[in-house]
């Protein structure tokens, strides 16, 4: 195949994954998108095994057999709950392929013609062990991350004296060795790089808390983007670039929105130590205040007896599986002709996104979940919000308490509407640690308990 | 750096740039609720440096480096079809409101 045919079929399948994306701005046309995903990944694969280089057709079907049968199983097995942890662990893979793609290309340069082993050209060095870097950080940090989701690894924040001067000096080490590695091209250097970087992934994740995860998992999507990016430069493929880049933005970007959603900044939710049990003052002064207590009739007549009921779902619902429960109490309410939606706000779940996926897999119908900015001018005019599993998002002292952690988080307004229902196990704070004055207002009835229990309750209380 | 490959770093870098910009257009107007698929989707693209490493697996015989090769794409083997499949499986839930049941 002639230089130009190959280029202008990497150029199809680049555009293909362009419109993969695209075709994500609304979800009627994002199956398509996926499909077009496929199709240009279909057409990459077979672009490159008919290069004139490529020969053993068995060991590559083979390992793509193998591969995608494993990916086949997981990806039908996985519940949606666990989402996060599967997309972290699938970054790793891509971290770990890159280490290994760019460890090929360093043993046996003449293939990928960047030069001859011993004198490889520098431009490639540097490429390849930036992409070597990337990929080993995209590696750990994603295993970290997977075993602090998944729960093998405690989610709390793991700090200690010195912990960015550390990892600076790792950092400038690491540095240090890729222009020793450019003099000397060794292969010891060359695992050097990867150890060392590998650590260095661990180091960043491991003071990052658990409910900081979502930041940590579009960050390392980022990571995974720039990683192929890095080889992408190493084998002078555009393929390569334009997807990394892809990917590295979308990564950033959701990254940002993550982090905006929680009112810190990037670098902030890198450094770490949030989301951990700290002290905190303003925990006690609600102590002498009296909560009114609800069962689920009182829940039931409640809700019946309005015309309009928001549902503030957050990852307590997830955790305690009660979404179907939830639609069902949410059917019969649709059913005696009263108005529900759904409010989520932007760090609802482990991950971007995931409280809609959650919400879809039980069936809610997509156009009944509004994000933030489109509902929260509702809920003065609503009666009901129905509080389940979500806690900080709806805290008013990100609004008003200048000491408070959480202050400038933008929250949904659950406390302008009439009544407001809140499912919790107990008083427990939230992620944040800091104490909800909501819970003690007048027109708030805690209903204490098991989510899922809860919502079922209701619905025979409702029937 | 010699003239040739300094000219190829550059255009590569000139399509990086121009492809950052694409994505971070692309991916403003991707929809809130569809921020999981997107990683999903963005997982499974990623795994694209499949590419090197089937060139890295292609000549006869074997050394280290095709090993290397050959376990990379196994990797993104399971990134390509478990991306592809839990973004399909994400996206086939959205599903719209009915147009009033008949019971």
């Amino acid at each position: 195949m002639s230089s130009n045919l190959v280029a202008v079929l990497y150029l199809v399948s680049a555009l293909l994954f362009i419109f993969a994306l695209r075709g994500l701005s609304h979800p009627e046309s994002s199956r398509i998108g996926n499909l077009s995903g496929i199709i240009g990944m279909i057409i990459a694969i077979f672009t490159t095994l008919m290069f004139k280089s490529v020969l053993s057709y068995y060991e590559i079907g083979a390992a793509i057999l193998i591969g995608g049968a494993i990916g086949t199983f997981i990806a039908l097995r996985i519940v949606m709950t666990s989402l996060p942890q599967l997309v972290a662990a699938f970054h790793s893979l891509v971290g770990l392929a890159a280490v290994f793609v760019a460890a090929a290309a360093f043993y046996d340069p003449v293939s990928f013609e960047i030069g001859e082993i011993g004198s490889i050209k520098t431009s490639s060095l540097i490429e390849m062990s930036i992409g070597t870097f990337i990929g080993a950080i995209t590696f750990s940090g994603s295993v970290l991350a997977f075993g602090k989701l998944q729960g093998s690894i405690s989610g709390k924040p793991i700090v200690f004296k010195f912990q960015h001067l550390l990892n600076a000096s790792i950092f400038i080490f690491v540095i240090f060795l890729i222009i020793i590695f450019i003099s000397y091209q060794t292969p010891t250097i060359f695992w050097s790089i990867v150890l060392i970087s590998i650590l260095l992934g661990f180091l960043v994740v491991i003071p990052i808390g658990g409910a900081d995860m979502p930041v940590v998992v579009s960050m390392l999507n980022s990571y995974s983007g720039w990683a192929a990016c890095g080889i992408g430069f190493t084998l002078s493929n555009n393929l390569l670039i334009i997807t990394g880049a892809l990917v590295g933005s979308s990564g950033a970007i959701l990254s940002y929105i993550m982090s905006k959603g929680m009112n810190r900044s990037i670098i902030n939710v890198v450094l770490g130590g949030f989301g951990g049990e700290q002290e905190n003052a303003a925990t006690n002064d609600n102590s002498d205040k009296t909560v009114k207590k609800g069962n689920a009739e009182d829940a039931a007549y409640i809700m019946k007896n309005a015309d309009s009921v928001i549902i503030v779902p957050g990852y307590g619902m997830a955790v305690a599986q009660a979404q179907h429960a939830l639609r069902e109490m949410v059917d019969i309410l649709k059913k005696e002709g009263i108005q529900v939606r759904y409010a989520i706000h932007p760090v609802a779940g482990r991950m971007p996104g995931h409280m809609n996926v959650l919400l879809a897999e039980a069936n809610v119908p997509y156009d009944e979940v509004l994000e933030l900015e489109e509902i929260n001018h509702d809920f003065p005019m609503t009666e009901v919000s129905f509080v389940i599993g979500a806690n900080d998002v709806t805290n008013p002292a990100a609004k008003t308490d200048e000491s408070s952690p959480i202050f400038g988080m933008p929250i949904l307004d659950v406390e302008k509407s009439q009544s407001v229902l809140f499912i919790k196990r107990s008083m427990a704070t939230g992620y944040s640690g800091v104490d909800n004055e909501l819970f003690y207002r007048d027109n708030t009835t805690m209903l204490f308990g098991d989510a899922k229990k809860m919502c079922e309750n209701i619905v025979k209380a409702l029937s | 750096m010699d003239g040739l490959s300094s000219e190829i770093f550059v255009s590569g870098l000139t399509v990086f740039f121009l492809a950052c910009i694409i994505g971070y257009y692309v991916v403003w107007s991707v929809t809130p609720a569809l921020h999981s698929p997107l990683m999903g989707v963005t997982n499974a693209i990623s795994s694209v440096i499949i590419v090197g490493a089937i060139l890295a697996s292609g000549p006869y015989g074997y050394d280290i480096s095709k090993i290397f090769g050959i376990i990379a794409v196994a990797l993104a083997s399971v990134n390509i079809f478990g991306g592809f499949l839990v973004t399909y499986r994400m996206l086939s839930m959205f599903k719209k409101k009915k147009k009033k049941r008949i019971n």
